[in-house]
């Protein structure tokens, strides 16, 4: 015998003990599907039989059924459950997570009870318990399907027990997770018999005897509210009927529908809002009523498609219901949820679930009528309202592409106008303030280069801190650069690292093609220019226009001076214009990661502060050494042994002297006075996203050939890069390059970046460091301190790891990139911004800040 | 860093012997940050000089266990530590010439207490504008500095904080050292060692005979001890007994310079936590409660049963946490929590409270920000009654100390006039359902007005 029981359902074992319920459950369901009372007795007193325990012991039951409730497990109670009570308090658990409650009642004879009891050494508690459990057993049982259970079977013997080999889930109605379509769903109908005729046959139907078909297999899926207001119901309801029955199309139950049902049901419903203009059209062109009954009875609440990606129902269903099977899950399905109070038209006011949508389907849905199909939050409202003259619209899924069919005519006065957010989208008003419960706590982030990047709670309220107090709006953060790792530490003496060690470990990766670029010192700079600054309102969402904005690598503006700001960018909007680069994109906005000189601009507190300080102490310092050394050398109280002493000592003190002005020199480079526009330089090296995508696929060929085209444009803005691809596999090449590097960094700069000629680059080992940084002998004494280069120095300051800087630097990365996709493809804001407050959340783990 | 001696006394060479180091050798000692050495560069019967030169090891400060474990200052390859005199220098003193410093000449014993005709040098001393002449010259001292320049190169910087110091006093060798020893480490700005209790001691017996009688002696202590304020407060009281002060004052320092001379900040708490109790509220929430002194005098004052603190650095809310612990259990446990949490972003902790706060919070978000600030307390938590209150801009001019276009805080982005904070007020309210109303805080100027504004709303529907 098969017992056939819903997929996610609560069953409920019923009978005294000794009836047998344990052993059937062991043989017919997973043992972690079923939670014993006994064995919760045992977990929280170790003993199985301990009757003292049994608050505590269903504490836990409860706690347990909780958790596998929401998670959607198919779940058995193994306990006596005779007291009404008892099952109230499961019954109502099932309930809040929309779980139909079934109940298995094991009803066998009191003395097979008693004999398999008295076989238990453990069971000492006597005859008269089990006693009492039969009175309850023939009590209590007769209102099971009252007290809120669907299914339930008896058993009167062993033998039926027995009898029972496999238990079949029954999948829910709603489950069509199987079926991944293509579909083609369908807003609010209302009668717009014309209109949907005229749409469907848009998207490619052909109907024949009111049954629709497509070419290519495509069905639609009705959302509901197929009758009143509009001109025709009559043909709407034989068009969906046929159709639904051959299969080529779905249809989920509007509020309109179900009222509909009930007056044809005979129930009292007042004839408002359209149902009168239905009922005078059946009377004109009647439909079979018992049909008419039976298709909209038999309509179910919502369904879940394509493996769970997909969920259609008429008024949305928030992500705890999805897939589940309750009364409250119908009434969300019709009704949606509502405030219990009346707005300024006297309508209900509807709570708007969406705005806390979080779920991983889309949830496709209408109801509430909009100008425009409403996304947000992975949500989309289809109903734009064609009975109201409005359109009428349909979702072409896979695509997620919409399309809309305007209405002849109005039908029926909106009695509150239809809401129109075209000026901001949905999303972006709702994106205008980030929810912290979205953000706390320890995070994994999906990417798509690494499928889960973790992020520590503690680095994500560092970065919280940050981002509050000093970053700019998060609306412009679309992208945080990442940390760059040195080479590999050099061996040669009198050097901390050279080329060799960057090639080498591309080399080891399998990356053979490169691209040597000139490092610029200056400060790191992400740029988001827009073409007009309108598009800061359309496409980011602020208040005002703006140009756009240039911020830090840790997201702080770079500019107090808004007017230097807007300066920059007018004129790198300008270049992009006259190189023709923004309509090669097809963008009104661009994304770029440069480099902003001098670093004076930026970094002044700090050349004053520790770089020029250091400088003023260690020259005085070396001077007056020195002279006290040679006043010494040259007097003639000191024995011989004394000046011996002291040579070593005077020497040392002069190549100070000399290192300190090295160093002075070093830092000078990268140092003069801002006056105007033009005594600023921006150096962009990637271009990283514009309207339509990333542009982390493209090479950095590509890259550095749009930063040399800007350069043409406007010089005296942009500095010109030096750079060069080299094959690693040639070793002239990499030889050449090496020179060049010795060339640039003995004249003054900073080094080099070595880069994947790819963007993003791959080896045996996975992703390879997107960048490496070599950086010149001079430049190091600003890192390591104007005394570095001593050979006693570095020894010591070759002890140092790279793991951790490296690890880093790909996390950053991964994040910095999915952060640019999210945007392009236009997710929510609150994910664009996750990886970016991930980024600055790994800016916070302790790391040598000198590599 | 480097300290030369000169002794122009007759007989200078006896230098040598209260030196303790012969003015014929160099003398060489290993110390844990570096080397010392000592030597006479001039050893004339009219004119003897002896210079102590301290090696610091820079790379092996940043390697240092102290460094790794507290990550101090000192842990920057990039330091001025080799070459300022610093707390070093004071250790070098007392490891090489601890025999001078401690007034000990075994040898020539009469010559510890003699005053003689002697010039100190430091070529590289950091000091704040006129604190050499303060500390110095009321010891005796004549005192010569010439300020050294941060870079020829760029003119338009900013002046170096270093000065060549000369010092010259009639004075016995031992008393030079012991000033010394106590002044430079409270020139610096830096300690490269933990400051504990046991500092007191050293400072107390180098100390002893004229830290007492000092007019900077307090500045000294603090700065000597590197602004613990226990400490500071049990070294002086031990120098010179001295009624306790009250714990307010002890936070002051928190406060905005400029505002510290009326304590502006405590009126301003004050009457905040008085407007509160008057609204008898059942729950209040502090937002950018900082170091949690409103909510301290709301747990000490009132019998609100709700009371929450938010703030942005984790930093003030372990302050806040230690001050409340201060506060009887019986009459804080289960009233009060703390949270991190920030006011650009939607968070449900917010919500259902009867009263927010708002003190001196808003001028420290950029303006740009303020409305996203607007949404998450007006909106969004829509308390029943807000407090906001601000720096009034106009009353600066009656700061002395600020320049025109200056703000009283560095970490302020705005300072609102009257008029400008009664507009933001007004648009507030009338958005999100408020009436507002407007009272001063702090005495008020009948030009410039009060000090500080505070706006109150409260909610108008629902």
């Amino acid at each position: 015998m098969t017992l056939r029981l819903p997929e996610l359902s609560l069953v409920l074992l019923i009978g005294p003990s000794g009836s047998g319920k344990s052993t059937f459950a062991r043989r017919l369901f997973k043992p972690t599907e079923v939670v014993s009372s006994d064995v919760c007795r045992g977990m929280v007193s170790d003993d199985e039989n301990d009757q003292s325990v049994t608050p505590q012991a269903f504490e836990l039951l409860h706690f347990i059924l909780r958790q596998r409730l929401a998670l959607a497990r198919f779940t058995v109670v193994d306990a006596t459950n005779l007291n009404p009570e008892d099952r109230a308090k499961l019954v109502a658990i099932a309930r809040e997570f929309h779980v139909l409650p079934a109940a298995l009642v094991f009803k066998i004879d009191e003395k097979t009870c008693h004999e398999r009891n008295a076989l238990r050494p453990d069971r000492d508690f006597g005859p008269h318990v089990v006693k009492r459990q039969f009175a309850q057993l023939r009590r209590g049982l007769r209102g099971l399907k009252r007290e809120g259970f669907r299914n339930v079977v008896h058993f009167r013997s062993p033998e039926e027990m027995d009898a029972v080999d496999e238990v079949i889930r029954e999948p829910l109605w709603n489950n069509r997770k199987g079926d991944s379509g293509p579909f083609d769903i369908v807003g609010d109908v209302h009668g717009c018999y014309e209109e949907l005729r005229t749409l469907i046959g848009k998207l490619g139907y052909t109907v024949a005897d009111h049954v629709v078909s497509h070419p290519e297999g495509r069905r639609l899926v009705f959302v509901g509210d197929l009758v009143d207001r509009g001109p025709d119901s009559p043909d709407v309801l034989r068009l969906a009927m046929a159709s639904v029955k051959a299969g080529t199309a779905i249809c989920v139950p509007g509020n309109h529908d179900a009222k509909f049902l009930r007056w044809l049901n005979g129930k009292k419903v007042q004839p408002t809002h359209g149902l009168a203009e239905t009922i005078a059209q059946l009377e004109a062109d009647p439909v079979d009523r018992d049909e008419l009954r039976g298709f909209l009875d038999g309509l179910v609440s919502h369904y879940v498609f394509d493996h769970g990606k997909l969920v259609v129902a008429h008024a949305g269903l928030k992500e705890s219901m999805q897939g589940r099977g309750s009364g409250k899950v119908r009434e969300f399905c019709l009704y949606g949820e509502t405030t219990g109070e009346r707005d300024e038209y006297g309508l209900p006011e509807r709570l708007d679930w969406a705005r806390d949508y979080r779920g991983k389907a889309l949830v496709v849905y209408g109801h509430t009528p909009f100008a425009e199909p409403r996304w947000l939050n992975n949500t989309v409202n289809i109903d734009t309202g064609c009975c109201f003259g409005g359109e009428l619209t349909a979702l072409r899924y896979p695509e997620q592409e919409t399309v809309s069919e305007p209405a002849l005519q109005t039908y029926a006065e909106a009695v509150r106008p239809l809401r129109d957010e075209s000026a901001a989208s949905a999303q972006a008003e709702h994106d205008r303030l980030l929810d912290l419960d979205d953000l706390l706590g320890r995070r994994q982030i999906h990417t798509s280069l690494r499928p889960a990047v973790s992020v520590r709670e503690e680095n994500v309220l560092a970065a919280l801190e940050v981002m509050s107090r000093f970053a700019v709006d998060p609306r412009w953060l679309i992208h945080l650069p990442p940390t760059m790792s040195p080479c590999g530490t050099s061996s040669r003496e009198g050097w901390l690292e050279r080329p060799e060690e960057a090639f080498d470990y591309y080399r080891q990766q399998g990356v053979m093609q490169v691209v040597c670029e000139e490092k610029h010192m200056g400060s790191r700079a992400i740029a988001v220019v827009c073409r007009e600054p309108s598009v800061a309102v359309t496409r980011f969402g602020l208040k005002q226009e703006r140009r756009g904005v240039i911020y830090t690598r840790t997201g702080r503006p770079f500019f107090s001076d808004s007017s230097i700001e807007s300066g920059l960018l007018d004129r790198l909007a300008t270049a992009l214009e006259r190189a023709g680069i923004w309509d090669e994109l097809d963008t009104g906005w661009l994304c770029l990661d440069a480099e902003l000189m001098p670093w004076s601009v930026k970094a002044r507190d700090l050349l004053e502060c520790q770089y020029a300080a250091v400088g003023a102490a260690g020259g005085a310092h070396a001077a007056a050494a020195s002279a006290a050394f040679q006043s010494a050398l040259g007097s003639d109280h000191l024995e011989a042994e004394a000046k011996a002493m002291l040579e070593p000592l005077l020497e040392r003190s002069l190549s100070r002297g000399t290192m300190i002005e090295h160093y002075r020199g070093a830092y000078r480079h990268y140092c003069w006075d801002v006056v105007e526009l033009d005594d600023l330089k921006l150096a962009p090296f990637h271009f990283l996203a514009s309207e339509g995508g990333s542009h982390v696929k493209r090479d950095h060929i590509w890259h550095m050939a749009l930063a040399e085209r800007l350069q043409a444009t406007d010089p005296a803005l942009f500095p010109a890069t030096r750079w060069r691809e080299v094959d690693l596999t040639d070793e002239e090449a990499a030889a050449a390059a090496i020179a060049w590097w010795e060339e640039m960094t003995s004249a003054g700069g900073e080094g080099m970046v070595v880069k994947p000629r790819d963007f993003i680059a791959t080896g045996p080992r996975g992703l390879v460091q997107p960048a490496v940084k070599c950086r010149g002998r001079e430049y190091l004494s600003i890192i390591y301190g104007p005394e570095y280069d001593r050979p006693e120095n570095l020894e010591r300051l070759r002890q140092r790891g790279l793991g951790h800087k490296r690890s880093m630097a790909e996390r950053e990365f991964v994040l910095g990139v999915e952060a640019l996709d999210r945007f392009t493809a236009r997710r929510p804001l609150r994910e664009v911004h996750e990886c970016v407050l991930a980024v600055l959340a790994m800016e916070s783990e302790p790391v040598d800040p000198r590599l | 860093m480097l300290l030369s001696i000169t002794n122009r006394t007759p007989d200078a060479t006896d230098l040598g012997h209260l030196l303790h180091k012969h003015p014929a050798r160099c003398h060489g000692v290993e110390l844990a940050f570096g080397t010392g050495t000592v030597f006479y560069p001039v050893a004339r019967a009219e004119e003897c000089t002896a210079v102590l030169a301290v090696e610091v090891d820079p790379v092996g400060l940043v390697r240092s266990e102290g460094a790794r474990n507290g990550g101090w200052a000192l842990g920057r390859y990039v330091n001025d530590r080799p070459y300022t005199a610093s707390s070093f220098l004071s250790v070098a003193i007392s490891r090489i010439l601890g025999t001078a410093l401690n007034g000990r000449c075994p040898k020539r014993p009469e010559l510890v207490d003699r005053p003689l005709e002697l010039e100190a040098k430091l070529p590289v001393v950091q000091a704040p504008d006129g604190m050499l002449e303060r500390l110095f010259a009321p010891l005796g001292y004549t005192v010569t500095s010439h300020r050294l320049p941060l870079d020829p190169a760029f003119p338009a910087w900013s002046e170096s904080r270093y000065h060549e110091l000369t010092l010259r006093a009639q004075i016995p060798l031992h008393l030079l050292l012991k000033h010394l020893f106590v002044l430079i480490p409270a020139l610096d700005r830096e300690k490269h060692y933990w400051v504990g209790r046991e500092e007191i001691d050293k400072l107390l017996a180098k100390g002893e005979g004229w830290l007492g009688d000092h007019p900077e002696r307090e500045s000294i202590v603090r700065r000597y001890l590197k602004y613990q304020k226990r400490l500071a407060r049990e070294a002086l009281e031990r120098l010179a007994p001295e009624p306790d002060d009250d714990e307010e004052e002890e936070a002051a320092g928190k406060e905005p310079e400029v505002e510290r001379k009326i304590s502006l900040h405590e009126v301003r708490l004050d009457r905040v936590a008085e407007c509160i109790a008057a609204c008898d509220p059942k729950s209040v929430i502090d937002l950018g409660c900082g170091e949690g002194k409103l909510v301290a005098r709301l747990l000490r004052q009132t019998r609100i049963p709700v009371i929450r603190g938010m703030d942005i650095s984790s930093r003030a809310l372990e302050i806040a946490d230690e001050r409340l612990e201060r506060i009887p259990a019986a009459r804080r446990e289960g009233r009060v929590k703390l949270f991190l949490g920030s006011l650009i972003y939607r968070d449900s902790r917010l919500t259902g409270h009867d009263v927010a706060a708002l003190v001196e919070v808003i001028e420290h978000l950029d303006p740009d920000r303020l409305d996203s600030l607007e949404q998450v307390v007006f909106a969004s938590a829509a308390p029943g009654r807000v407090f906001v209150t601000t720096p009034n801009r106009e009353y600066n001019a009656l700061f002395e100390a600020m320049k025109p276009s200056a703000l009283r805080h560095s970490d302020h982005r705005f300072e609102w006039t009257r008029a400008e904070f009664r507009n933001w007020a007004e648009r507030v309210a009338a958005d999100h359902g408020y009436a507002v109303s407007y009272e001063g805080l702090g005495e008020e100027h009948p030009e410039h007005g009060p000090p500080s504004q505070m706006a109150v709303f409260t909610r108008t529907f629902r």
